[in-house]
Order: structure tokens, then sequence, then C-alpha cells
């Protein structure tokens, strides 16, 4: 490997790509559709530059080795260091973020307030993004971490719907509060083992009593994010607020960071509290999946219904992490991956229709499948997706959780496993009410099938759907040494007790 | 190589047909997915020859891995041994010809080629299914099939009965999926595999492997601590049997299922998808070889399900759903076959009644689309004359369904062989003292009655009599649309002036349609004479070659065995139902209706299914309804948000009312203020320091 920083590249590209767009803006007196143009012209090109990079970045990468790779570290104001590394766990989670900005650009051509700094905000979220996923310092990716925050807060709070301050604030609330106890704990960490580095944090066992509160000042944290039962209101309110490509990175990756830190933290930094709280974490994930599937049911507005739904799929993340076998790790690895690819193509499916017909009404819709039959046919793959049904990728992580799980206990599993029928349940209701029966509401005669934006959105997500189901292997294969690691570790520290 | 072929051919034919309709048009679809059947079809037959007759060995065509995680480990592959050569057959040889019948049953249909992809992508899931050689490929052909299922059941999307029947055999199927999902695990925590060779050989190894149940303990309870894994598992996958195979209490979808066009059901809903059930069970048959108990539940719930489904068949109306709840109750036959432990005898019924299933359901589909999409019995009559053909095919369907054939001898109808050898195999487990043996046999006796009464009333009020519908022009079959309309009224055009008083509108199908009805026909008449030497007769032990666990070679064949009369009283039941239904069908027009009237709430709990769907609807829709809104409204949006956010935000706001209430602007406020403070800050350093001091 060549001394050229590869990861940072990614990192920051983005971000270049934002003060490129922020220095234009300067230099232009008004705004105009035509500079717009350039704007997204820039944003799309940036994001396909960090997206090129991160192939390359996956052609080097050595999927049998564990440990990072592609590590910089640079001493910064020591203890704090810039250090930064990817494992097959974050790089798959990058990849994704890599993967479906491009497709967040895209389908952000409906915004056309203010879309410099729309870019510019999009562009700087990516680089957080990457950031926490690679960070290997607990402050680096605190500063990513929360740094995500603040475009997603403005995101939705200007370009959002019409009670976008109300779900901005909740947003913000809630992350915060769980961010402010992650950052208490981060400092006594740092104080407490002399070093902010992770992989050396990895490696430190923190007394069983600390571990305690060090673990319940990082799960308020994550669950907020993933979010968990009882803290997942935020997440509906936001989704129906946030424009299209906004819910499709909340959904996506944002969620992801909860599960993320939970594997990267709470599993190998504090064995021992993990396995006290895991009666807990599988009672919340088990109501999650079914108390949000029910929920979910009854929703009358697309995007609530779906917000919901992530909430019930990442109840199988959470129960798979917690598990702590490699079939559930792996399993919640791999759930994240295709719940980002499947729930952001649901947002975007929304965001099709939305755009044609200005709500999100569930009762607005009905036979669309007469006006818009390729549009119905991607709508039934993801609806598919989201049930979980083999030959798409969300069977997979659900099978995966459920049987590490089983192996633990039987009755969690069972509890889940409702979620199936219930996933089924409210996923086809909404599919039917949209898509199947006749066209009652006259507004919808005139509705257009796809354009050559749209199938260019849904494409590669269809194909990456179908593949991730039928070979998931190879994805499997990739993130195998990473949950090795966290495997591994955990039961070896239980087992030192 | 042809293993390959005939699994990917309906596949790419499915691919090809559903991607590009647009482009290559209704007719070439049709070519195309049909031909590739066909194609697969042939293949088949020579599989199954070369397997039976050629010396072809049992083997495993691997294709390339699925899931590989710590021992949870999947291969795509194409398993070919004896019980997957006859699926092989049996799916796409019925395919084929629903295939070929389909292209004139829906002609009509402007959606033609969607209807022709989905049909291919079925046949795909199905041959996935039954040539899997590890659990996880069988869910995925089992989950698969589902979901052909749900797309053709609800192919007519503007019809909302269509949609909510997809919706709840999708569900309904979902529960079951559940029970074995559950079941695979299970396999994973007693025996470290999910492939089926290897499961087989530790369960071999370790055949009282069990589940220990910690909870329990923690919870105070001492009994049943350790449940043998062997029989948890046998139930759990049996759940998923009776969702796919439509038995009592998961069979409710099975008849809604008729919304689907008639080729659907005859396909999915009758020789192929709902035997995946029983296919599974004889797949596993050695974990149920030694799980006594949950073989019993398969035995007890075949049964039950053969005799329910029969007496519900008794006061159905629609041609369709007589059909259907016949469907459901063999399938109880073949349950039960299995349950005693006579495997062979199950798979020999699923093969005879492929045959004369999908037969009745052709002919019935040919009956609905010679009388305009009409299907209640009661506007139906004397159609023998107008559609004899279709009529000859539904009687030797019939003839079949029943078992009819003359005992001691080796003369029979399909039926006579696989249906009469499962009641025999009953009545053996029962007088070896097998769990459940005797209930199967007098259910199996019972249902045998009902059969014959119900098929011969649905043949007489069909065919015979006068015909009852609307009359003529007034519009029947106009309601439906798809295209049939033209079609309707171009026959009712064509033979309306020549029509007698008494006589039914009907006309006979195009020859595309008759042909496969033929077949089948040949097929229903043949088939047990032909084969029942190699499924359920001497020939067993190396026809299966160690495909089922055979341990039970007595039931097996049970026709030397069993007393006289049990041989003979298939037959003479039969006898009687036919005589029944004769007088009160057959010889004067209003008895039916009239007994129907007389036995008021028996009729109508007959006529409504014992209610289960009724019940069900309280039950489960309602009460999901109910548990969201109130978990949504109760839960979220009163308790979680009204105690956390805005709860905070209550709060802080009545904290800085009074905050600023406090801010007064007197001074003598603020100095009690202090004072208050005083005292309470040297009271507090008193307490600590006196209880340092202690």
């Amino acid at each position: 490997m060549s001394d050229f920083p590869l990861l940072s590249a990614m990192i920051f590209t983005p971000a270049a790509g934002a003060g490129l767009i922020i220095l234009a803006r300067q230099g232009m007196r008004q705004e105009s559709p035509a500079q717009d143009g350039v704007m997204r012209a820039i944003a799309l090109v940036a994001t396909l530059i960090t997206l090129g990079l991160n192939l390359w970045v996956l052609r080097a990468f050595d999927a049998q080795a564990s440990g990072f790779q592609f590590v910089e570290n640079v001493p910064w104001a020591p203890p704090f260091a810039y250090h930064v590394g990817l494992d097959g766990l974050s790089l798959s989670l990058v990849l994704l973020t890599t993967a479906l900005m491009p497709l967040c650009i895209l389908a952000s051509r409906t915004i056309t307030k203010r879309v410099a700094s729309y870019m510019a905000l999009f562009l700087i979220l990516e680089s957080t993004m990457i950031g926490v996923f690679s960070a290997l310092d607990l402050i680096l990716f605190y500063v990513f971490f929360e740094g995500g925050l603040i475009p997603m807060f403005i995101i939705i709070g200007v370009w959002g719907g019409a009670n976008r301050v109300y779900a901005a604030f909740k947003f913000f609330l809630y992350t915060l509060l769980g961010s402010i106890l992650m950052l208490v704990a981060m400092i006594a960490m740092a104080v407490m083992a002399g070093t902010t580095s992770i992989p050396e944090l990895m490696r430190f066992s923190f007394a069983p009593q600390v571990q305690i509160w060090l673990w319940l000042a990082f799960f308020a944290s994550f669950a907020v994010k993933l979010p968990m039962w009882p803290v997942h209101t935020w997440l509906p309110d936001a989704h129906v607020e946030a424009p299209t490509a906004g819910s499709v990175v909340l959904a996506a990756i944002l969620l992801k960071m909860g599960g993320y830190g939970f594997l990267r933290f709470s599993l190998p930094m504090f064995p021992d509290a993990s396995a006290y709280f895991t009666p807990m974490m599988f009672a919340l994930s088990v109501i999650a999946v079914i108390y949000a599937s029910l929920v979910a049911f009854r929703q009358t507005d697309m995007k609530k219904l779906i917000a919901y739904s992530s909430v019930a799929h990442m109840g199988f993340v959470t129960m798979g992490i917690f598990s702590g076998n490699t079939l559930g790790v792996q399993g919640a690895i791999f759930q994240m991956i295709s719940h980002g690819i499947i729930s952001g193509a649901l947002f975007l499916c929304v965001g099709v229709v939305y755009d044609r017909m200005h709500t999100r009404e569930i009762a607005a819709y009905g036979g669309l499948v007469n006006r818009m039959p390729v549009y119905a046919a991607f709508f039934l793959l993801f609806t598919l997706g989201n049930v979980g049904l083999p030959g798409t990728s969300g069977f997979i992580g659900e099978v995966l959780t459920m049987t590490g799980a089983f192996t633990v206990n039987a009755w969690v599993a069972l509890g889940a496993a409702l979620g199936m029928i219930l996933s089924a349940v409210y996923a086809l209701t909404l599919y039917r009410r949209v898509t199947l029966g006749v066209i009652e509401n006259p507004k919808l005669q005139n509705m257009l099938d796809l354009d050559g934006t749209e199938w260019a959105l849904f494409v590669p997500l269809a194909a990456a759907a179908l593949l991730l189901g039928f070979a998931p292997h190879y994805v499997l294969e990739f993130t195998k040494a990473a949950a090795g690691v966290v495997v591994d570790g955990y039961s070896a520290a239980l087992a030192a007790r | 190589m042809i293993e390959l072929a005939i699994l990917f051919a309906p596949a790419f034919a499915a691919a090809v047909a559903g991607l590009f309709q647009k482009p290559l048009g209704d007719r070439l679809c049709m070519a195309l997915t049909t031909g590739l059947v066909l194609l697969a079809a042939g293949l088949s037959l020579y599989v199954f020859a070369d397997l039976t007759w050629g010396g072809g060995q049992d083997r495993v065509i691997a294709i390339a891995p699925f899931v590989d995680v710590a021992g949870f480990t999947s291969n795509w592959s194409i398993r070919i041994d004896t019980l997957s050569a006859v699926m092989l057959v049996v799916v796409t040889s019925v395919s084929a010809l629903v295939h070929v019948y389909s292209i004139g049953y829906m002609a009509q249909d402007p959606h033609r080629a969607r209807f022709f992809s989905f049909l291919s992508l079925f046949t795909f899931a199905m041959l996935a299914l039954v040539t899997a050689n590890d659990f996880l490929q069988m869910f995925f052909g089992w989950e698969g099939v589902g979901l052909a299922s749900y797309l053709l059941i609800g192919f007519w999307y503007h019809k909302p009965s269509a949609n909510d029947a997809a919706i709840k055999a999708f569900v309904t199927n979902r529960v079951g999926d559940v029970g074995f999902a559950l079941g695979i695990m299970a396999c994973y925590l007693a025996y470290g595999t999910i492939a089926f060779d290897k499961l087989f050989a530790a369960i071999a190894a370790n055949p009282h492997a069990g589940f220990h149940f910690e909870f329990l303990r923690a919870m105070g309870i001492h009994a049943a601590l350790n449940a043998p894994a062997l029989e948890v598992i046998g139930v759990l996958l049996f759940i998923g049997a009776m969702g796919k195979s439509a038995q009592l209490f998961l069979h409710v979808w099975l008849p809604d299922a008729m919304e689907g066009p008639t080729p659907v059901s005859a396909l999915i809903h009758a020789a192929t998808m709902v035997t995946a059930g029983v296919f599974m069970v004889c797949r596993v048959s050695p974990i149920y070889e030694l799980a006594p108990f949950a073989a019993g539940m398969i035995t007890i719930t075949g049964a039950a399900t053969a005799l329910f489904a029969a007496t519900v068949g008794l006061a159905q109306n629609d041609i369709k759903r007589v059909v259907a709840y016949s469907t459901c109750s063999q399938l109880g036959y073949m349950f039960f076959a299995a349950g005693v432990g006579a495997y062979g005898v199950a798979m020999f019924h699923l093969f005879t009644h492929a045959f004369f299933k999908a037969l009745l359901f052709l002919g019935a589909g040919s009956v609905i689309h010679g009388l305009h999409h009409e299907q209640d019995m009661r506007q139906m009559g004397a159609v023998r004359r107008a559609m004899p053909l279709t009529w000859a095919a539904m009687l030797i369907g019939t003839l079949a369904l029943i078992g009819f054939g003359l005992p001691g001898t080796s003369i029979g109808f399909a039926g006579f062989f696989s249906k009469d050898a499962a009641i025999e195999a009953a009545y053996a487990a029962g007088a070896s003292g097998r769990f459940g043996g005797q209930f199967a046999f007098w259910a199996s006796i019972a249902a045998a009655f009902l059969t014959s009464f119900y098929s011969w009333r649905l043949l007489f009020m069909t065919f015979e009599g006068k015909f009852r519908g609307a009359a003529h022009g007034n519009g029947h079959g106009h309601e439906q649309v798809h295209g049939h309309n033209d079609h309707a009224a171009h026959a009712e055009a064509a033979h309306a002036p020549a029509l007698a008083a008494g006589a039914a509108p009907a006309h006979e199908s195009p020859l595309v349609m008759l042909l496969p009805l033929g077949v089948l026909a040949f097929g229903a008449t043949f088939a047990g004479m032909a084969f029942a030497g190699l499924f359920v007769g001497a020939g067993a032990p190396g026809f299966w070659n160690g495909a089922l666990a055979l341990a039970h070679g007595e039931a097996a064949h049970g026709h030397h065995e069993v007393p006289v009369w049990v041989v003979w009283a298939p037959l003479v039941v039969t006898l009687v139902g036919f005589v029944l239904a004769f007088l009160i069908y057959g010889l004067r027009a209003g008895v039916g209706a009239w007994i129907a009237k007389a036995t008021g709430p028996l009729n109508a709990f007959l006529v409504h299914k014992w209610y289960f769907d009724e019940i069900y609807h309280v039950v489960w829709v309602n009460g999901a309804k109910g548990l969201g809104d109130l978990l949504w409204k109760g839960g979220d949006k009163r308790l979680i948000d009204g105690l956390g956010p805005h709860g905070a935000v209550a709060a802080m706001r009545l904290g800085a009312r009074n905050l600023r209430r406090a801010q007064t602007g007197y001074l003598y406020h603020y100095s009690f203020l202090m004072l208050l403070a005083v005292v309470a800050f040297g009271a507090f350093a008193l307490w600590t320091t006196g209880r340092l001091g202690g």
C-alpha cells in the first residue's frame, strides 16, 4: 500500500466538495436555476469521487485479516490523536454510506430552495458519517458522531415539512441527551485508561462496577440513535418532516451509528456489563419488534409507517448483537446493511409519489399500478424485502439474528419471530392500499410512471437487495473477521470472569 | 446439467416474460414460458425414469454457496433422489399442463404475460423447494411459492376480494412459516447443522438430545425441564406444514385463495404448493420416526382436517370452493398417512391427487369458462349436454377422488389405490396401538362417505337436471371484466337462438383447454394401477431407496394384513354417499334446497365453515388493530411523548413560570430566601459533621 492517505481522502472529499460549493456560492450574486445545477453537479461529482475512492479501498482491503487496515495515526494533542482505520464492520457501513449518497443527491432534484446550502450540508453530513465509522479515537469519534447531528438538524429544520421545527427539536433533544452522557463517560474512560485510542481501549479491562456506568452512558446515546423502544418517538416525526433524501440518510445510515456503537464500544469494552444487561436488551428488542410492528399497522401516513417498521427492524439488530455469538453479530451487521438498502429504497418510493401528489396520506392513494406498473414492481420488491422474504437481503439478517438469539434464549427468538408475521401484515396492507385496486382519487389519473432519474435510483438498490438476498455469503465472508474479533473478545472476557 | 436446466428453465422464462412483457408481447411470452416449462417437464420425466429404471444414482449438484456462518451452512444445490424426482415430475408436468390450459383460459386477459411469468416463477420456487438439500434452501422455496401464491391470488388486482384473499393467504402462511423457521433453528441448536444428510446422521448418532429450559427453573417450575429435541423440532416443523398445506386452524386461507384464476387453483392450490407440507414431513421422516408425539400430532391433525373439510364441503355452493375443501380434506389423508409412518402412502396419495385434483379444478374452470364466469352451482344445471367432454373429465376426476375400484383386485381409479392404502395404514397403525391410528381410521371412513356425497352433489348440481341460471342475455358474466366480456357476448350470440328450454347456455371449451384435461384424465385413471407397486407395493423399498424412513414396512403396504371388512368399508360408504346424493340432488330439483332449509342452524354452521373466519376476524384482525391503536395513541403519544419530551418541556415551562413569579422585586423576599438558604446550608453542614463525628 502506498503512503497516500486514502481513508482521509475518502473522509474529506465530501467536505471539500462542500467547501467548493460555498466558495462558488460566494462568487455568485443570486440564486438561479443554472447555478443550482452547478451546485448539484459539484455535489454529485464529490459523492461519486468518494464512492470511487471507497471502491479502491475495497479492492485493496484484505478481508481475511483481523484488525484495522488503512490506519492513519497522527498525534494531535496527546493523548488525543487523529486516528482512523477500517475493519470489515466499518468498511461495510462506510460503503453503504458512500453508495447511497450519490442516490440521495439525485433524489434531491425536487429541492429548489437554497440548493447550495442544502448540498453543502449533505456533503458535510457524508464526511461526518464516514468519519464516525472509521474513527479510532474516542474524541474523534465523538466529534464526528455529534457533528452529524447539526447538518441533519438543519436539513430537517429548513427543508422539512409543515411541522419541521417541532420534529427538528425533538430529534435534537433526544440525541443530545444521549450524547452528553456519552461524553461524560468518554472523559471518564480517558482518565481511567490513560488513552483515547479505541483499539487500546478494546484491550483495556475496566472494573465491572465501572463498566455498568460506562455501559449505561453509551447505551443512552446508542439507544436513542438506533432507536430502541421506548426512546424511538423522535424517529417517526423526524422522518415525516424530513425531505426525501434526509429520510433516506436518516434511516439508512444515521440509525446504524447506534448499532455500530454497540458493536465497537459496548461489547468489546464493557463485556461484563453487556452480559449483565443482556436480558434487558433482549426484552427491549422483542418489545421493539412487536410494539413497533403493531403501531406501524395502524399508521395513516406512509412515512410514519416505514419509520415504525425501521424501529422493528432495528430490534433484530440489538437482539443479534446481544446474542453475543457469531450468528447474532454477523446477522446484526447484515441486517444493518440490508435495512440501509431497503428502508432507503422505501423512503425513495414514498418520495416518488410525494413529488407528484404532495401528500403522504395512504388514503389519498390506491390503484397506482394501473398508471405506474414499473413503480408498482419496484415498490413490491422493496416491500417484500421489508417483509424479509427469502431471496431478498431482509431475510438473511432476520434469520441469522433470530438463530443467534435462539441458541441463547429460544423465547426471545419466538418473540421476534412474531415480527415476521406482523411485518407481512403492515407491509402488504400498505402496498395494497397504495398500489392495488382501482384508481378512485381523480388526481391520480394523470400520474406518470418512473422517469429516467427514478429508474437510476431504483435499479442499483433493487440489484443490491436481490444480490445480497441470493448471495449473502460474500458479504458475510467480508465481515467475518471483524465479527470474529467482537465475538471472540466478548466470550474470552466472559470466560475470564 | 439436466438438473440445472429443469430448475432454471422456468426461472429464466419467468424473468424474461416478467421483465420484457412489453417488447416481447403476450404471444411470445406465453410461448416462451409454456415451452420452457414443457421442456422442464420432459427432462423431469427423464430424470425420474433414469432413477427408477435406468440405474441413475441419487446425487446432489452443488451450485453456489448461500450462507455459511458458524455451522449454519446452506448451499444452493439440487438434490436428486426418488422423493425429489417424484415431486419434479408432479410439479413440472402439472405446471406444463396448466400453462397450456391457460393459453385458452386466459385468452382474453390483457395481462396474460404477467400471468404466465408468475406461473413460471411459481414453478421455479416449487422446484427449488423440492430439490433443496438443506433447510434454508427449502425455506427459500417455501416462502417463494408463498409469494407466487400471493401474486396469483391477487392477480386480478382491481378486485378487493382478491387483494384481501392474497394478503390472508400470505399472512396465514407466515404464521406457519414462523413455526417452520423456529424448527430450523431448533435443528441447528440441537444438532449444529441444517443440511439434511448431516442432520439425519447426527440424529442417528444422538436421537435423545434434549432442550433444557433453565428459565423455568428460575420461575420455580421444576417439571418438564428437559424436552426431547426431536419432538420440539417435529412439532415446530409441522406447524409450518399446517400453514402451507391448509390444515385445521391454519386452513382459512385456502378457500379464499379461489379468488385467483382457476388454473392457479389447479396448479398451486390443489396439485403442488399445498402438498409441500406433506413433502416436507416425508423429507424429514427420520425425525418423525423418532418423535412419536409429533407424529401423533400429525395423525390427529390430518384426520381431523380430513373430516372437518369434508363436512364443510357438503354445504358449499361455489363450485371451486367445494373442490377447495375437498383438497383440504385430501391433504388431511396424506398427513395422517405420514403421521402413522406410511410415508410411501402419503407420497403416493400426493402423486395421484395431483392428477385428479388438477383435473377437477381444470374441469371446474372449463365449466366456469363455458358459463361465462358463473361459479355458483345453484345457477348451473344441465351443462352435460353442452359440455360433454368436460363432463367426462369431471366424472373421471370424481371417480378417482372418491377412490372407486374393486377391492381385492388391481383395478380402479388412481385414488382407489392411494386413498384406500391410507385408510388401511391408519387401521393397521391403530391395531398395533400407534397413537391416533384408530381415530384416523374412523375419521377417514366418515370423510370418505362425505367425499363421495359432496362430489356427486357437485356433478348432479352442475351437469344434470335443468338449467337454473339467469334467463339468457340477462347479463351473467357481464360484471366480469378481463376481456371475457367480448368473449361472452360472442359466445352468447352464437348459440342464443338454438337453446331449448332448460338447456344451459354454455359452450364446450377450446381444444387447448381440453387437451390438458385429457392428459390428466388419463393420469387419474391409470396412475394408481401403474405405480401402486412401486410407491406402496412390494417394490417400495427399492423404489424409495432410502429417501423415506420406511421403518414400518407393514404400514407401507397394508393391503395384506388388514381384515376384509376394512378393505371393503371405503367402497361401501362411497356407494352409500352416491345413493344419497342421487336421491337428494339427482332425482328431483329442490330436495337439496329443502333439506338445507330444514336443517337451518346445522346448515348455517356448515355454510359458514364452522365460523372460523368470523372468529379469527374478531380475535386476530380486530385484536391487532385494537392493540396497535392502543400502543400508538396510548403508548407512544400519551405515555412516552407525554412523560418524555412533552413532559420535559411542560415541566420546564412550569418551572420557568414559578421562577419568574419568584422574581418579585421586593427586597424582603430576597433576604428571606437568603436566610432560608443560610439555615439550610448550616443544617446540612452540622448533619454531615455529626455523621463524620459519629
